[in-house]
Parts: structure tokens; sequence; C-alpha cells
């Protein structure tokens, strides 16, 4: 009995319809796709792209060379070396990371004491060559400056969940 | 159970300690953690930081544990609710005026009171008041301060006070004012003060040097040997990314203890100095190039075999460095042993060799480390241990502090740090007659015949004698100004005369890491290894110097600061045809007479050997790879053993080299010297004429230490001038801080003039081992001081 229903159910294209049905209800409904790069995904404040280092507004540097981001970083693409500066505080002589290696956890952003090291909501970027994808302190914080009101605006909407 | 052991209780477990032991200590043992800040087991009990709180059964409150005496049958709960709560609590109050400043503090990661806080702190503080801030102490080049961190634990404060032997810190104020300070501003005399750095359980007192470079996490230990004197403390190396970092010491019971001299635990900066010789160079025409590994070693075998040729083997001569280790020290020699060369010696600053050939097998204490603190009395010639080998000091100290009789002829450049039985302030022309005296009292008091004739024996002679034949553990230690000075050889058969005499044990405090291992591996003229007699005699350091050899070798030395006589010691280098040196650093004097200079590794670069001073033979492998083109020296050598096609030169590795040692010394057992005949000489110079004296000061010992930048910062490590003491000075008519000409040899220089009571009359205290002295003579031996 079982057999005869199927052999129908076969010869009919029951299973060819169900399936086709399915794309014609698709092909009425609006459409996800984007037509990057003219148009983009909404980014929310949490976005974790490229690295920046920050600043105070007085222009100083926030890092102090904890290395708490190094210690945590679990592809371990943070290098730092760290000395006294002239005036006796604590800083970064060396502060890189190797953009291939990371895997953009936010663990670093996480540990920072002083919100120094954070992910911005930038995700174009390339590199040409080899070295390119190394970003060093001073690329850091040139970031940082950059889109300094960005970040600053996305850390305040966070602080409320942290 | 007999009746000094107890048995108590702790967590439902029994254990059995001794009585009067305390709780922490038994928890200790047993592997029960118990929190705590002031308690150290090398310090006394301060009680003050109550982290160690538990609860004993029948006690109304929790006790310290580290200040409660185990008693029979005491039931002790280190988990109990009760026992937590006062943990919890003390904790809350420690940290109400700690900073939160652990991201920038360097002891983060290996702080007692961040590991404390998490295991047994609250999780939320309820401190909501102003935190009390303490402003920072300047206490020397070597220890920073944070004193905001403090804790008030005072185990810095003990330490000075039980181990250094200098109350250097101390607690000013009550309560929340109390601070912990030097009073009144100044840095730190003690040449064990690093070890707070250790002691301290927070950031408050952390290392200079080290200071924000490395976070403990990241840093690799290895294990090595401190480098710079015969004790052969242990220690840790601590790299990050094949840089030393830090030292730190390495316990040791039978060494070092826990502590560590700020020389062994500093000196590491040195490996970074600018001078660091990186690659291979040889002078052409008076042109200096680098060039690779084959073309210098090529240039060093075509050299020093153009000097074999033309004057034959005897005009080479081997410089090698008494801190070198056996393995390097014992390829040195076989290498020119193997090309037909006597003259090989490692004893640079020693003139006087009369006796060497009746001398022991090789320097040696006497007794083990450990033994010097049992000593009940003990005669210290010529020596200056707090300098020299502090952690001997540091033995010698608790003696004393046990009831010992520590004695001293001769005088130190600093006082001691505990109570001295006599001090006999004999200048070096006088010392001789001070033994002398003493072997005369000994003598007289045994019944003997007089070993020197004529000698009559001063009180002060004839109390030492006394103490040290009524002693049970008597030991006489020779220093190294002894084995410095011209008449080394009569001094050192008086001494041993007067060990032998009041059945003292003799003991050598040589200067270098490794006097005794280069006496094993036949870095001498007259030995070859395990102490058997050389073939052929040849000339000792000085000779070789005053003879003006065609042809030298040099082993991490630089001999205008190393040998006995450094004007001498340049003026035969350049003289010589060919100089080749093997060195770490180089330096604008050694470009002037040197031909080749084959960059070497230093210590915690190489795998090595030190034999220490009570003969205990340590290894340790490189704890970082040597930067640039330098190789371990041992490789050097065993390269140019190759080269000059010799046998027995095809090593794999270090501890090939260092089994072929071990096998021919085998059978070498440590001998006292011999005490024969002792005839009393006239003492070097006349009236007129002021006698040198040129000890080593502490951080000029060798390469690696003069180039320690915080080191020669210190009090100990900066040039003052020449110390002369105020008759000498009235004398000449000299006032403090007058500049003074000195005359040696023709040398003249202009020095500073420093007045100190501690310097012996007729003579002026000039140290050698530093550049502003190296141009002029022996340091031990007659000058001229005039008013400029």
């Amino acid at each position: 009995m079982n057999k005869v229903r199927q052999y129908f159910k076969s010869l009919l294209l029951l299973e060819l319809l169900k399936g086709l049905s399915l794309t014609l209800r698709y092909l009425f409904r609006p459409k996800f796709t984007i037509r990057y790069p003219e148009e983009k995904t909404p980014q929310g404040f949490r976005f974790r792209g490229l690295h920046a280092l920050r600043r105070y507004p007085n222009g100083e540097e926030r890092c102090i060379a904890c290395k708490l981001c190094e210690a945590v970083c679990p592809a371990l693409a943070i290098t730092i070396e760290a000395e006294p500066r002239e005036d006796g505080t604590r800083r970064t002589t060396r502060y890189d990371i190797d953009l291939t290696k990371c895997i953009f956890c936010g663990f670093c952003e996480e540990s920072c004491p002083v919100d120094s090291i954070v992910e911005t909501r930038i995700f174009e970027y390339h590199g040409e060559k080899r070295g390119d994808l190394l970003m060093t302190k001073k690329d850091l914080l040139a970031v940082g400056d950059r889109w300094e009101k960005q970040i600053a605006a996305d850390r305040r909407e966070d602080a409320l969940y942290r | 159970m007999s009746d000094d052991r107890v048995t108590i209780e702790i967590n439902g477990q029994a254990f059995e300690a001794p009585r009067g032991a305390m709780v922490i200590q038994v928890a200790d043992e047993a592997g029960i953690a118990i929190p705590r800040f002031c308690y150290h087991k090398k310090l006394s009990v301060a009680a003050n930081c109550r982290m160690c709180l538990v609860e004993v059964e029948k006690a109304p409150k929790p006790l310290p544990a580290c200040a409660t005496p185990v008693m029979d049958g005491m039931k002790v709960f280190t988990r109990s609710p009760l026992a937590l709560e006062a943990q919890r609590s003390v904790m809350e109050f420690l940290l109400i005026n700690h900073p939160l400043d652990c991201p920038i503090c360097d002891q983060g990661g290996e702080c007692e009171l961040q590991d404390v806080a998490m295991g047994y702190g609250k999780s939320i503080s309820r401190f909501v008041e102003r935190k009390r801030v303490v402003a920072d102490k300047d206490i020397g080049p070597l220890i920073a301060t944070d004193m905001t961190r403090c804790i008030h634990c005072t185990r810095c404060v003990r330490f000075g006070e039980e181990i250094g032997g200098m109350p250097e810190l101390g607690a000013t104020g009550r309560g929340e004012h109390m601070e912990i300070g030097t009073f009144v501003e100044r840095a730190l005399s003690s040449e064990m003060s690093g070890n707070i750095i250790d002691l301290c359980p927070v950031g408050a007192l952390t290392s200079k040097p080290f200071r924000f470079r490395a976070r403990a996490w990241e840093m690799q230990q290895r294990d090595a040997i401190a480098p710079h004197d015969g004790v052969g403390s242990n220690i840790h190396v601590h790299v990050s990314g094949n840089r030393v970092m830090r030292v730190v010491p390495r316990e040791n019971e039978a060494i070092n203890e826990v502590w560590l001299s700020d020389r062994d635990r500093f000196s590491y900066e040195g490996l970074y100095h600018d001078d660091r010789l990186l690659e291979p160079m040889v002078k052409n025409d008076g042109e200096w190039r680098v060039v690779d590994w084959e073309t210098a070693l090529a240039r060093a075998v075509e050299g020093l075999d153009a000097v074999r040729v033309r004057h034959g083997a005897e005009r080479l001569g081997a410089l090698l460095s008494a801190s070198a280790t056996a393995e390097e020290l014992y390829l040195g020699q076989k290498l020119f042993r193997g090309m037909g060369c006597p003259n090989i010696d490692h004893r640079l600053r020693e003139i006087d060799f009369r006796d060497q050939a009746d001398a022991p097998s090789f320097p040696w204490l006497g007794l083990t480390i450990a033994a010097v603190e049992r000593l009940t009395s003990v005669l210290l010639v010529g020596a200056d241990p707090r300098k020299e080998h502090p952690i001997i000091n540091h033995r010698l100290r608790k003696a004393s502090l046990a009831g010992a009789d520590v004695m001293m002829l001769g005088a130190t450049r600093e006082a001691s740090n505990y109570r001295v039985a006599e001090q006999l302030d004999a200048s070096p022309l006088s010392m001789q007659n001070a033994l002398a005296g003493i072997a005369a009292a000994l003598a007289t008091s045994r019944g003997d015949p007089s070993p020197s004739s004529g000698m009559v024996a001063g009180e002060a002679e004839r109390r030492i004698a006394e103490r040290l034949l009524g002693s049970e553990r008597a030991a006489v230690l020779v220093g190294p100004m002894i084995a410095m000075h011209p008449q080394a050889s009569r001094l050192r058969a008086l001494a041993a005369y007067v060990a032998n005499a009041s059945a003292a044990s003799y003991g050598v405090l040589s200067l270098g890491a490794n006097a005794a291992g280069a006496w094993l591996a036949g870095a001498l003229p007259h030995r070859g290894p395990g102490a058997k007699p050389a073939p052929r005699e040849g000339l000792a350091a000085a000779d070789m110097l005053n003879d003006e050899l065609a042809g030298y070798l040099l082993l991490g030395i630089e001999p205008e600061l190393d040998c006995a006589d450094g004007a001498r010691a340049l003026a035969a280098l350049r003289a010589a045809e060919c100089v080749v040196s093997l060195t770490a650093y180089r330096t604008e004097t050694m470009m002037e007479y040197a031909d080749v200079l084959l960059p070497i590794a230093l210590h915690a670069e190489t795998s090595g050997t030190y034999v220490n001073l009570e003969g205990a033979w340590q290894s340790m492998s490189g704890a970082v790879v040597p930067p640039g083109e330098a190789r371990p020296a041992w490789k050097v050598l065993r390269v140019l053993g190759n080269l000059f096609e010799l046998d027995g030169f095809d090593y794999q590795d270090c501890s090939s080299v260092l089994g072929e040692l071990r096998e021919r010394v085998a059978n070498v057992a440590p001998s006292a010297p011999p005490h024969g005949a002792l005839e009393h000489a006239e003492a070097a110079g006349g009236e007129s004429v002021i006698f040198r004296v040129g000890s080593v000061p502490v951080y000029a010992v060798d390469p690696l230490v003069r180039r320690a930048r915080a080191l020669q910062r210190t009090a100990d490590g900066i040039f003052r001038g020449v110390r002369i003491n105020q008759r000498l000075a009235a004398e000449l008519g000299l006032a403090d801080g007058d500049s003074a000409a000195v005359r040696q040899n023709g040398t003249r220089r202009s020095f500073p003039v420093v007045l100190d009571e501690r310097v012996p009359d007729g003579c002026a205290e000039l140290a050698a081992g530093v550049v502003e002295t190296a141009a002029l003579g022996p340091c031990f031996g007659p000058m001229t001081i005039e008013r400029e």
C-alpha cells in the first residue's frame, strides 16, 4: 500500500512543487541583499573592527604599559615593550598589533584598565605588502586621534552595560 | 615521644612539631597555606600585619599563627568560619589605604597582596573615603620606592636590623601616619640592600634598573650561578625575549640561603653596555676591520703561530680570567700546553709566587660555607668580607651574633656590621709583624720554640692568640689583600702557622668567581689539571708581563684594570707582536694593543661550571643567546685547538669538556698549606715613602660589573680619590677635598684627597681596577703624595 502511494507521489513531482513554492514565496518578499560598497549594514556601538590607542583630552596617551592586553590576547597578536619615560611615568616604547594574527575577540579592550586600546568601527582596510598589517604604536595612536569622537561616543553608550 | 616534641592538630590532621615552634612554621612544613605578609622564615616575628589569624580551640579570639607557639594537643583551624572572617576583615583593613594602581605597579602579577586579596579578601570594597598618600623616598640608584603602597609589614626594617646589620630603614609616626623611610633621606649602603626588593610583599620597594621593563608572567626563569665572587650564589635569571631582565636569588640553604648580594643581583646590566663587542675584528696595518669568524680565527692562529715559529713557544703567554668557567680555563691551558707553551696563569693580581710549588691543591675555605656560622672564633687576615664576599660576611655575622669572636687583622674599607672582638688595623707593611706576633704568642703559650726569631707579641696579638686557642671551632681566613701583597708567600706561611698552632682550620677568601676552578683546571704555570705538577714550569702572570713576551692570549680580561700592575701590563702588551683577546667588550685601550678581538659570551649567555670556595662544582646552562656574533669562549678555544691541529679538541658540547676535566681532578682532595720554616723578611719600602693599598672596590672586580650602570652610581661604585688618614694628611699639609699629586713609577696623576680614619698610618688607599688609577704602577707598592 505504502509503496503504491510512494509511486504516485513521485510520478506527480510533489516534492519539486513544494520546493518551488517556497522559492516563489521568497520571490515576492523584501530583499536582504545590500549593494556594498554603495550601501552598508548598520553597525552597533560594540562593533569590533580595527584597533586604536586613545589619548586623554589633554593629549596624553592613555596607555600605561600594564601589559594586560598582551597577556590576555589569545592569538598573541600584541607585543609591548616598556620603560620609564623621562618624567618617570610608565610608558610603552613599542606597542605592536599584528592584524594578521588578531581574531578580533575584543579581549584587549575588555582588559584595558584605562580604556586605551579599543576596537573601532573601521573594518575596511587592507595591506598591499608584507608588514602593512602590523600596526605600530604610531599607527594605532593615529587611528585613535582620527576617530576619537566616534570612539568616545561609542564608549559612552556602552558604559550603561558595563 | 620525647619532651621537646609536641603533637598539634591543624584542620583535623595531627602533626608533630618541636616545642617552641610557631603554628605557621608547622603549617608551612605540612603545606597548609596560611596567608601572611609580615612573617618571613629568615626574619624575626613581628606579628603586625595580622593576616595569619587562625582559630585555636579554647582561645576566645583568633590568634596570629606566626606568633603562637605550638602546645601539646592544640587544635588549630585555618579555614573555619571564624578564621576566614578574621582574614577577610584584616584584608579589608589592609586595602583601605592601598592604592589601586596595580596596572602600573611592577609588583603586579607577583604581588603577595594581590594574591592574598584574591584568595582571602572580599570581592567588593566598602571604603569610599580618601586614601592616604605618602611621599616617595630616594634611597639610591638600586631601589625604587612607592611608599603609598606600603602596608607596614616592616620586613625591610627587620632585614636592616637582623640581616643587613645596619638599621637603615625605620618607621616614623603611628597608625595611619606611620611611614617607612631612612629618617634623613639618603641612599642605602648595605651591600645586600637588594634583598628588600624580594622581601617587600607589595610594590613599595622595587628594583630601579628593572623598573617598568617587564611583567612577572612574561619572563622565563633559568637557573644560573652568580659570577662575581667565590661563593657561587645560586640565582634565577629572568629572561624575556632573549634579554636578561633581572636576577633574583635561588634558595640554597648550603650557600646563599635566600639572600643575594647587590653585585650579583644588578651586574646583569653590564650585559647590555655599549662597549659590547658584537663582531670579530682584526687589525691590519693599524686599521681595525670587522671580519667574519673564519678570517678572525685564521688571523689569530697565524699571529700566534708566527710568534711560535720566530721566537719559540715559550715567548707566548696566556692570561686567563679567574672568573671564567672551569671549561674555558681548562681548554685555555690545554690549548697552550698543546702548543708547547707553559706560560699560563689566572692569578693576575698576585705578584709573589715563591710558595706556589707547595700551595694546596686549590684555594679552599677550609670548611663549608654553611659551617662558617658555626665557628666560635675567626681570624680574618687582610680580608674585607663585607665588600668582597657579602654572603660569607652574612655567615660571619651570624656567627658573631651567636657569640663567636670575629677578629680582623688589616684595615677594612667599611666598618663591620657586627661586633668585632679584636680589630688590628695593621697596614700592609706591619701586617707581617702582626701575624708574626700572633704566631710568637701562640708558640709561647704552647711552649714551642718561637717561629720567627726576635718577634715579640704585643698586647692585642696575645689576646688574638688566646681567643684562637681557647676556641672550640676556630678558623683563620686569608683574604685577597694577602694574595695581592708583595710578601704574600711569607704572610701565607705565617697565617698557616697560626692556624696550625691554634688547631684552627686554614681557609682562603679568593678574588674571582672561579679561582678554585682555575687551580683545578690547571690554569697555572706550574700545575696541570688535577693539581699535578706540569712537565715544564712556565712563567707566572706577573713574570709574563715583566718579561715582555712576544705574543699573548687574553681571556675575558682588561689587563690594565685586572692585573697587579696595570701600567706594566699595558706596556708589555703594546710591545708584543701579537695579542689575541677573547673579550666581551672592546675598549679604546684594547684597540691600541690587540691585533685580533674575538667576541665571547658573558655570564648567563654561556654554559659552564664554577667551583666555589668550599669546592662545590656548580654547572649552569646559558639563559640567553649571546648577542651578535659573540660565541661562548669554550667554543672559540675549541676551534682554536682544531685550527692548531691539536689532538683532543673534538668536543661536541660543554659537558664533555667538563666530563674530561672531572675525570682528571677525580682524586684531588682539598689540602692545607704546609707550615714550614718562617724567616722574617724586611718590610718593603723605606720610611719616607707611602705604601699604596690598592684593593679592588666591590664594583670593579671584573669587566661585567664595571659596566653595570646602577651599581657604578652607588657610593661604592664612585671613585672618590686617594684616601689617607688625618695624621698623614697633616704631615703632607693636605686637607679633605684638596687635590694631591700622586707619583708611582714615574707616572704622576692628580686625585682629590679623602680623609678616612680607617686607613692605617703610612698608607694611602688608592683603588685598583678603576680607570682613574690604571696608568699608575703596582697596586701594592711604594708611592709618593705631594701637595698640588
